[in-house]
């Protein structure tokens, strides 16, 4: 008889199957993937989750029989009251009485759900990939923290250029007194007794005295004053280290225009910025702030979905947003990121103090700020086509700012997301090269 | 009342290592000879953890085993049941392979890994190395070496023709699954030296029973003979009627490529493999439960357990013969270790203590004083269909409260058939013993004809009995396969095997670029 022990196997064995079945079930799993974060809160995007879908696209058919239909025969235990011949009603459904012949379900089709828990790599991933991302920015999203070394705690061997001298000697000393080391004083005293024996005459005490002494040298040799055991070296090991911590403005217009698919298109752009400064930034903040013609700063639940009307102040958001950095992020500790989604629309009296807000104080404390200019699904009679740029957009458009830390877009249809998205932030190193020189 | 010394237990408290294992190993051979005269195959004990028991069950319990999006699918499915805590895991896993390996799990108490030892190790192990099926369809000692070979095959063909394409034929090849064994043996094809020999026997037949009378006899009509005749030269040819769908694709498909036959043989093979446990299953899950109740009672009397953990054991067995009646919300259907064991427990009482009713339906079984040496030959020479007919005696259909209920679509209301009394016992065993009959369960559908002059259209018929169809969606997607595999078109006929009126006709054409 062999005993053997798996446990230590390399796990995962399962991944090449799992993947081939994520694969399998890409579009399905896209689907759901979409409609799981459409419901997600920003921060919550890259969470690992459970997903459910539909069973259809990954059944495995079988020639079987039907479940209904024909004559069926059923044999059950429990028989209580029942005699030959007796007839029963059909109970209600498949299963019950008549369940004998198959589980309850089996005919029903495909309305089950199938569910299962995707990590969170694997969540981004999908979700990533929904938006059609192309490998190169992939790679560089991936990208987490850089790698610093630190000091950890000691060793007992290494490199002599490591030795760590005090904690050395005090196990040393530790170790000493532990195996109770004849000290040279104690050696001494001997000397001095010994020496005063022979003064007066006693041969034969100093002659014990002697030996005692030679005992205690004999020890002292044999405990040495530093053990190869007693030697410590420092310890360094690998650590990622933050680069810094970030954060990150969302301005969004939500005067009566914005319709639920503009803020859709500006969550997912939002999500995706997200994202993108969670991979780069151990810590990033969010900074929700809404406007019409008044700016405030809320929580990420009533910037989405509560409704607002009134006129539409551009200037309100940039100021809230100044207001903001001056009060919690100094630009000195804070990588800052800004993103506006707005339909562009502006009162015309506001052009001038929004290009000075964005200009003189919002750009200079930003690493990066990029409009998103939403439009109405192509199609509906709000398109961008035949629309003259907005108000907005001439506004910014005249700063001609555009470049290393703005950057404006239009977009109408969440399939351009992330198109818009790489075109915004394709220049990001350019950017924290002049940051940083 | 007990002979041996106290400290001879076997273990103490819940805690294991591998000395325990190794201990409780050979106590157990030891017993399982001595009492129950066992023969099995050299144990492979195995220890895995939790997520390596998800994995194997994943993949149909094998321990190594292509790859292929099912299992993720299943893996995938347990694990997110398992980790919400909705279902236990199997204590074990047994493989019929020589040397026989069994896992068990690393969280199992001392008492289970007993249990498991016995269960598994000895009752499976014997099960699989003495019953007929397992001896006449299985390779024990060749399995593993198959199954690393199937994985490096398919594994080199993903590598060479992408992963697509092969998960193409593989997934063809999984929905013909139960269609793709060959339940008999079959004729096997005669080579050149034994057809010169049968040649010569017909000869020295025909010359013994040679009779000139004959030469008057007035010649058959030619024509519809003729054309009748080479109809069924041409499916004589095919082979044809063949019921291994996967068999007959693999060998006449006419344009496969070599490796997709090789692929869907692999499927087959392993299909085949496991066809006799699906015949199987009240049998071998009683044997291994019958097994593990008489050893772990056998190491208690002798104390090599102690009370505490004989109670443990008893706890898992009572909840692994747990039977619920039909009409408890628990019921699902008939639990085979409930009535292998029972059957089981019966056939013993019946060769040890018999009443008038069992020497009436037993003559040869009851009172012959030899429980185990009766159970062995049952073990080895039935499978459940069998084993039922034959073995389910009025005790137990009373105990058991069987009933029959028929229930016809075209009735307003169910009707119970027969009860457990004296003029239901014979129907009873009969019906159930049906219920067990793979050959009766699977639909019964079969290549029939390939218009080989024209379409290249294959003919496949499926008999219907009691009036149920095949489930149309399903039915159609795995026609599909068929038709890709194919590569030309498929009907299949739904034919009534009471009246031979066709009832349903299914037809699909291949889809273009799925296999060539």
């Amino acid at each position: 008889m062999h005993i053997v022990d798996r446990r230590l196997n390399p796990g995962g064995k399962s991944l090449p199957n799992r993947q081939r079945f994520l694969r399998r079930a890409k579009e399905t799993v896209q689907r759901a993937v979409r409609e799981t974060s459409k419901g997600r809160e920003i921060r919550d995007l890259d969470q690992s989750g459970e997903i459910t879908i539909p069973i259809d696209g990954i059944r495995e058919p079988s020639f079987r029989r039907a479940s209904s239909g024909g004559r069926r025969d059923h044999l059950l235990p429990g028989n209580r009251d029942h005699v030959e011949g007796d007839l029963i009603a059909r109970p209600d459904g498949g299963a019950g009485g008549g369940g004998g012949g198959g589980q309850a379900g089996d005919g029903g089709g495909g309305e089950d759900g199938f569910r299962f828990v995707l990590t969170r790599e694997e969540f981004l991933d999908i979700f990533l990939d929904d938006l059609e991302l192309p490998d190169l920015a992939k790679r560089k999203l991936a990208v987490t923290e850089v790698q610093g070394i630190r000091r950890a705690g000691y060793t007992t061997t290494g490199s002599p250029a490591n030795l760590a001298l005090g904690q050395t000697m005090k196990i040393a000393l530790a170790r000493r007194i532990a195996l109770n080391r004849p000290t040279t004083a104690d050696v001494a005293a001997f000397d001095e007794r010994i020496a005063a024996a022979e003064a007066v005459g006693e041969s034969g005490r100093a002659e014990e005295l002697r030996a005692e002494r030679d005992a205690l040298e004999t020890r002292r040799r044999r405990i040495p004053y530093i053990d190869p055991l007693d030697l410590r070296f420092r310890r360094y090991e690998p650590f990622p280290r933050p680069v810094a911590q970030a954060v990150m403005f969302c301005l969004m217009d939500v005067s009566g225009s914005m319709t639920e698919h503009k803020k859709d298109v500006a969550k997912r752009f939002f999500m995706l910025l997200h994202v993108f400064l969670t991979r780069r930034y151990k810590h990033v903040d969010v900074v929700f702030i809404r406007h019409t013609d008044r700016a405030a700063e809320v929580d990420e639940d009533t910037f989405f979905h509560s409704p607002e009307t009134g006129g539409t102040l551009v200037s309100s958001a940039l100021a809230e947003m100044k207001r903001v950095v001056e009060e919690r992020y100094d630009p000195a500790d804070w990588n800052i990121y800004a993103a506006q989604a707005s339909d562009g629309d502006n009162m015309s009296s506001d052009a001038e103090r929004t290009a000075v807000l964005l200009r003189d104080h919002v750009l200079p404390a930003c690493q990066y700020f990029a409009y998103l200019e939403v439009g109405d699904p192509p199609g509906s009679q709000f398109g961008f086509i035949g629309q003259g740029p907005t108000s907005l957009w001439r506004t910014y458009e005249a700063l001609g700012l555009a470049g290393a830390r703005f950057d404006m877009r239009r977009v109408s249809r969440q399939e351009e997301i992330y198109a818009v998205f790489r075109q915004l932030f394709q220049r990001r190193d350019a950017v924290g090269e002049r940051v940083g020189a | 009342m007990n002979a041996f010394a106290p400290n001879r237990l076997l273990f103490e408290g819940a805690d294991w290592d591998f000395d325990t294992i190794r201990r409780i190993h050979d106590a157990v051979e030891e017993l399982s000879r001595r009492s129950l005269g066992l023969d099995v195959f050299p144990n492979q004990i195995e220890i895995i953890t939790a997520e390596q028991m998800l994995d194997a069950y994943a993949s149909t319990g094998m321990p190594l085993f292509y790859k292929h999006w099912s299992f993720g699918k299943h893996f995938a499915q347990h694990e997110t049941v398992y980790r919400k805590g909705l279902m236990g895991l199997a204590y074990e896993i047994v493989i019929n392979s020589d040397p026989c390996i069994s896992y068990i799990m690393e969280e199992n108490s001392a008492t289970m890994q007993t249990l498991v030892i016995a269960h598994a190790a000895f009752g499976h192990n014997h099960f699989f190395k003495n019953n007929y099926l397992f001896k006449q369809w299985t390779d024990p000692s060749g399995i593993l070496d198959y199954l690393a070979f199937a994985k490096s095959y398919v594994a080199a063909c993903e590598e060479r023709w992408g992963h697509a394409a092969v998960e193409r034929v593989l997934d063809a090849g999984h929905a013909l699954q139960s269609q793709g064994v060959h339940r008999y043996p079959r004729k096997s094809v005669p080579d050149l030296l034994s057809e010169e020999r049968r040649e010569r026997d017909r000869q020295a037949h025909a010359e013994r029973m040679y009779n000139d009378l004959w030469r008057t006899l007035p010649s058959r009509p030619a024509g519809g003979d003729a054309r009748r005749r080479r109809e069924e030269r041409r499916r004589a040819l095919l082979g044809l009627p063949q019921e291994n769908l996967l068999y007959f694709l693999e060998k006449t498909a006419p344009r496969l490529a070599p490796w997709q036959r090789e692929i869907l043989r692999i499927v087959r093979n392993v299909a085949q493999y496991f066809y006799p446990q699906m015949q199987t299953k009240v049998m071998n899950e009683g044997c291994a439960t019958f097994v593990h109740y008489q050893l772990m009672t056998g190491l208690h009397r002798e104390g090599r357990i102690s009370d505490g953990s004989f109670l443990e054991f008893l706890t898992s067995h009572t909840n692994v013969v747990r039977q619920p009646m039909y009409d408890d919300p628990s019921y699902n259907g008939i639990n085979p270790y409930a009535l292998g064991y029972a059957m089981m427990e019966d056939i013993a009482r019946i060769a040890t203590t018999p009443t008038d009713e069992d020497r009436a339906w037993f003559p040869d079984l009851a009172g012959n004083g030899d429980p185990i040496g009766t159970l062995r030959d049952v073990w080895a020479n039935y499978r459940d269909e069998s084993f039922i007919a034959q073995f389910l005696s009025p005790n137990l259909i009373r105990k058991w409260r069987f009933f029959h209920v028929r229930d016809d679509a075209d009735e307003p209301v169910l009707r119970v058939e027969r009860i457990h009394d004296e003029r239901g016992y014979r129907a009873l065993r009969r019906s159930l013993a049906r219920q067990y009959d793979i050959a009766w369960l699977a639909p019964d559908i079969q290549v029939v004809d390939v218009d080989l002059d024209d379409t290249r259209r294959l003919v496949l018929r499926h008999r219907v009995l009691d009036g149920i169809l095949l489930q149309p969606d399903d039915a159609r997607r795995v026609l599909q396969h068929i038709a890709d595999l194919w590569g030309y078109e498929v009907v299949l006929e739904e034919v009534s095997a009471d009246t031979g009126a066709t009832l349903k006709e299914h037809r699909t054409t291949a889809r273009a670029g799925m296999f060539f």
